[in-house]
């Protein structure tokens, strides 16, 4: 039998009806975890004190009504830039050191609205800016796989609070691989929704242009179902699409993918990638072609454009989102963000600069522009394109020390991707050194059904979707 | 030498919509206590974001509508950036390359025409109050003011004198409340003035350009008409020292001290800002369909130019008729009574204008009595005024010898005999016949 938490969403709400254990159990459950490896791994700066006053009224609830909502009890794990009123919220950086949201964020009050109760707030990059949680004010997040590996970024405290199962599933946010590239390195799923699909109000601003909140979770399925709660319209965020959500879970459970067509993309294959890696993506093309699936190799644009752009048109946004911390409010000078953060600002001001503008961040918009195109192009006859999520596997803590580029190498094959506004879902597709490899299936806007389906129907055929023992690894 | 002024004006006006530019506080602010209407957005808390306000946006399109502008079909945001203190999210969302509204133009009463470059939206700062507390002397801000809707009217350098300069205001002004978009209320600050001035001096030895400058919130047509006139000669006795003509990199921005009746230096280009303006990403860029022009067309009440027009052709003075339009309320009861058959439209404008007439009073009554029409039967008037002539021989007399003034009397006295029932006109021709007879 499965320990409680080991469970998912619908495990969770299969326990309340029998009556297995209720959601103040759980809850407790995964505070004594959160307990015992927490301080190891650094996973969640901050715990919701009033965790057990809201698991009681909870099974109050369950006991009255039943499950009348989505994810009612469902322990979540909330990454530290999403507004929460009663949870400090810092964006891991020193400047919001303290910080005490006023208002809550769209997609955890979706959540809360849906009957989720968090855990805490989880470790990130400083701003999301890295892929390593290693920005961090408040110290890297450690890999549960491995306690001397990194655990991506920058959702790497959600990541990793799926994989070392200190939550039943967790909310992240990804500009560009912050959700696909960590849930990659900790081994598990993760599901970045099209631009525009999920809320960005009361998430502090990365890349506007690019930053779309998303679930962390043991499965596709998961992902699904709160993907599901935090999509649609807000009217507090101008750039949210007004179509109307799709019941992803619907798409769950597919028999097969007869008809689907899929692309393989040669040159995420990349020349400085391993064969072990590129080994599990051949092999998994395989296995959605056993599994009905049409595969054919295609060809778009060499990822390492991507970086370029994206570096010009992130770093712009980011000079001018951060200009609010002005050192007056907020109750921390600028001196205080980390070089990380400073380096940022300084080159997007710099792109943003009379004389630059047009060199830079036009252009980049011009070449942005040429990869929507390609992607419309190759959605025309593919309902999807797969490749590899990250170079390699998890890195070791340090890797990103002195190395201003670095998210950018290792985000190569999903910034495309996110460049183009596109969905993807990230999920393991096997190990390479004991360390979890990701595949990442990504399909055009709106296409969260396409993703889910094919995702799911990979995960349910394989076994892939596995966790560390961490009384062994740490 | 020749001088001419050259002269471009930049307006903003501060719109009274319903709510803020990009949330939902009310725009009104002022005399409000400081900080009691803001919220996430205004007070550029993290992971706020802004939500236009279309009423705001249709409001922009209607003045550019009236400076005869082209509405643009695609328009979008930038991001204008410098740091203040008074600026919650460190930049201003203002519109860049892609206004609203562009290339519209105003007639000036002597039919010359002042080109609008541009109308286009944007947010108003806070505000900051210098202060003494507990005696030591601190800033504060208020952010009640901060994303107030505010738009900013940009004209052609066309203007060549301080009163064109006047004259081209007081239509903004006029047009702006007519169309009922703003009170435009200058003591409130919801209309300011900034001023951008060179010359242009001509002599046998060639044309020569004086150096830009830009002349920062003013809020008086006066003090605008003021600051132009100092900058005018102190633009042409530099040049005349200095020789310094108009490049690329020497406009400065200065300021004007109303009580010193002077403009000063506050920046040059050299210390100009640069806004590092890029597109707001945060707001989709707009499609302005030909329905919303036409329909905003259709809400447009006739613009103060057009309104003096038709009150001309209604045989108003035109001297009239402009006063008329700068009052609202008098101009609402021109138009209450202009059906009425016992009231003559010219002469009621000429009564109000000449403030003969209160208008918060008995319109109808006192322009009767101002306009009251006597007895005009003259064979009634002339047995009056025969027998005053024959009881008064001796003054009869006096008037043919040439003492012309002594028909007063006759008028007079007739008057008084008919209760002052007699129409003047009439008695006085009368009088005068009969004197003369």
């Amino acid at each position: 039998m499965k320990q409680l938490h080991e469970l998912t969403i619908k495990e969770v709400h299969d326990g309340y009806i029998n009556g297995d254990f209720n959601c103040t159990d759980l809850v407790k459950h995964f505070l004594a975890r959160i307990e015992r490896y927490n301080p190891k791994l650094n996973i969640y700066l901050a715990l919701n004190e009033k965790v057990l006053e809201q698991a009681a009224a909870i099974d109050k609830e369950i006991l009255e009504k039943g499950i009348t909502r989505p994810l009612l009890g469902i322990p979540m794990a909330i990454k530290e830039n999403f507004l929460t009123i009663g949870m400090p919220t810092t964006a891991s950086s020193n400047i919001l050191r303290d910080y005490q949201p006023q208002y809550e964020s769209t997609v955890t009050q979706r959540l809360l609205d849906a009957g989720a109760i968090f855990l805490g707030k989880t470790n990130m990059d400083s701003f999301a800016h890295g892929s390593s949680t290693e920005t961090s004010d408040f110290g890297p997040t450690l890999n549960p796989w491995n306690i001397d590996k990194l655990p991506g970024g920058s959702s790497g405290g959600s990541a990793a609070a799926v994989a070392a199962q200190l939550a039943t599933v967790a909310l992240g946010s990804e500009t560009a691989g912050s959700i696909r590239q960590p849930a990659a390195w900790c081994g598990v799923t993760g599901l970045k929704p099209t631009y525009g699909r999920t809320s960005r109000y009361g998430c502090i601003a990365m890349g506007s242009s690019l930053d779309s909140p998303g679930p962390i979770a043991k499965s596709v399925e998961d992902c699904a179902l709160i993907t599901e709660v935090i999509s649609g319209q807000d009217r507090k965020d101008a750039t949210t699409s007004p179509s109307p959500v799709e019941k992803y879970s619907e798409s769950l459970n597919a028999p097969d993918l007869r008809g689907v067509r899929i692309g393989l993309v040669k040159e995420y294959l990349l020349p400085n990638m391993s064969e072990d890696v590129k080994n599990l993506i051949l092999d998994a093309a395989d296995k959605l072609r056993l599994l009905g699936a049409t595969v054919d190799e295609i060809s778009l644009m060499d990822p390492r454009y991507a970086i370029g752009v994206y570096t010009v048109i992130q770093r712009s946004e980011v000079s001018s989102n951060l200009a609010r911390f002005d050192g007056i409010r907020f109750g921390h000078d600028r001196g205080v963000l980390c070089e990380e953060t400073k380096r940022r600002i300084m080159l997007g001001t710099y792109t943003l600069s009379a004389g630059y503008y047009d060199a830079f961040y036009k252009k980049a918009q011009a070449v942005r522009t040429k990869i929507v195109n390609e992607f419309q192009e190759v959605f025309k006859t593919y309902d999807a394109v797969i490749g590899a999520v990250s170079p390699g596997p998890a890195l070791s803590v340090g890797a990103s020390k002195n190395q201003p580029m670095f998210g950018e190498m290792e985000d190569v094959l999903v910034e495309p991707s996110s460049i183009a506004g596109l969905t993807s879902v990230g999920l393991p597709c096997g190990f390479v050194d004991g360390l979890p490899i990701g595949l990442q299936i990504t399909a055009d806007q709106l296409k969260e059904t396409t993703v889910v389906k094919i995702a799911d129907c990979f995960q349910r055929h394989t076994n892939f979707q596995l966790f560390p023992d961490l009384e062994k690894t740490i | 030498m020749k001088a001419t002024p050259l002269i471009g004006l930049e307006v903003h006006v501060e719109l009274e919509t319903k709510s803020k530019m990009f949330c939902g506080c009310p725009a009104d602010h002022f005399g409000k206590e400081p900080n009691t209407q803001t919220c996430p957005v205004c007070l550029g808390l993290p992971g706020a974001l802004p939500v236009p306000n279309e009423e705001a946006i249709n409001r922009c399109m209607k003045i550019g509508l009236a400076l005869n502008c082209h509405i643009n079909s695609v328009s979008k945001f930038d991001r204008k950036q410098y740091f203040y203190p008074d600026l919650a999210k460190g930049y201003q969302i203002s519109q860049y390359d892609q206004p609203f509204c562009s290339d519209g133009f105003i007639l000036l009463d002597s039919g010359k025409r002042i080109g609008i470059e541009r109308v286009h939206m944007e947010e108003d700062t806070g505000k900051l109050q210098h202060v003494v507390l507990d005696g030591n002397k601190v800033s504060l801000v208020d952010y009640n003011r901060s994303g107030v809707p505010l738009v900013e009217i940009v004209s052609r350098p066309d203007l060549s004198s301080s009163s064109e300069a006047k004259e081209y205001l007081k239509k903004i002004h006029e047009i702006v409340k007519a169309i009922g978009v703003s009170s435009a209320d200058m003591e409130k600050g919801q209309m300011r003035l900034e001023p951008t001035v060179n010359v242009c001096l001509e002599d046998e030895h060639g044309t020569h350009y004086t150096p830009l400058a830009e002349i920062k919130n003013i809020n008086s047509f006066n003090f605008a008409q003021a600051a132009i006139d100092f900058e005018v000669v102190r633009q042409t006795e530099e040049f005349e020292k200095s020789g310094v003509e108009k490049s690329a990199t020497n406009k400065t921005t200065r300021g004007y001290d109303s009580i010193k009746k002077i403009t000063f230096l506050q920046r040059t280009k050299e210390e100009a800002k640069d806004y590092r303006y890029f597109p707001e990403p945060d707001i989709p860029p707009f499609i302005i369909e030909n329905e919303l022009i036409e329909k905003l067309k259709g809400e447009l009440p006739l613009l103060p130019d057009q309104v003096i027009s038709k009150l001309v052709e209604k045989g108003i003075e035109s001297k009239y008729a402009k006063i008329l339009v700068a009052n609202p309320e008098a101009l609402a009861i021109i138009e209450k009574f202009q059906d009425d058959k016992e009231i003559d439209t010219p002469k009621l404008s000429s009564l109000i204008a000449n403030k003969k007439i209160d208008i918060s009073g008995d319109i109808k009554g006192e322009y009767l009595k101002a306009t009251k029409v006597g007895n005009t039967n003259t064979e009634e008037l002339k047995a009056v005024v025969e027998e005053i002539m024959a009881q008064n021989p001796n003054l009869v007399s006096d008037y043919k010898s040439g003492k012309s003034n002594v028909a007063g009397f006759f008028v007079g006295q007739a008057m008084k005999r008919t209760q002052g029932q007699a129409d003047p006109r009439t008695l006085n021709q009368l009088v005068i016949e009969l004197l003369n007879s």
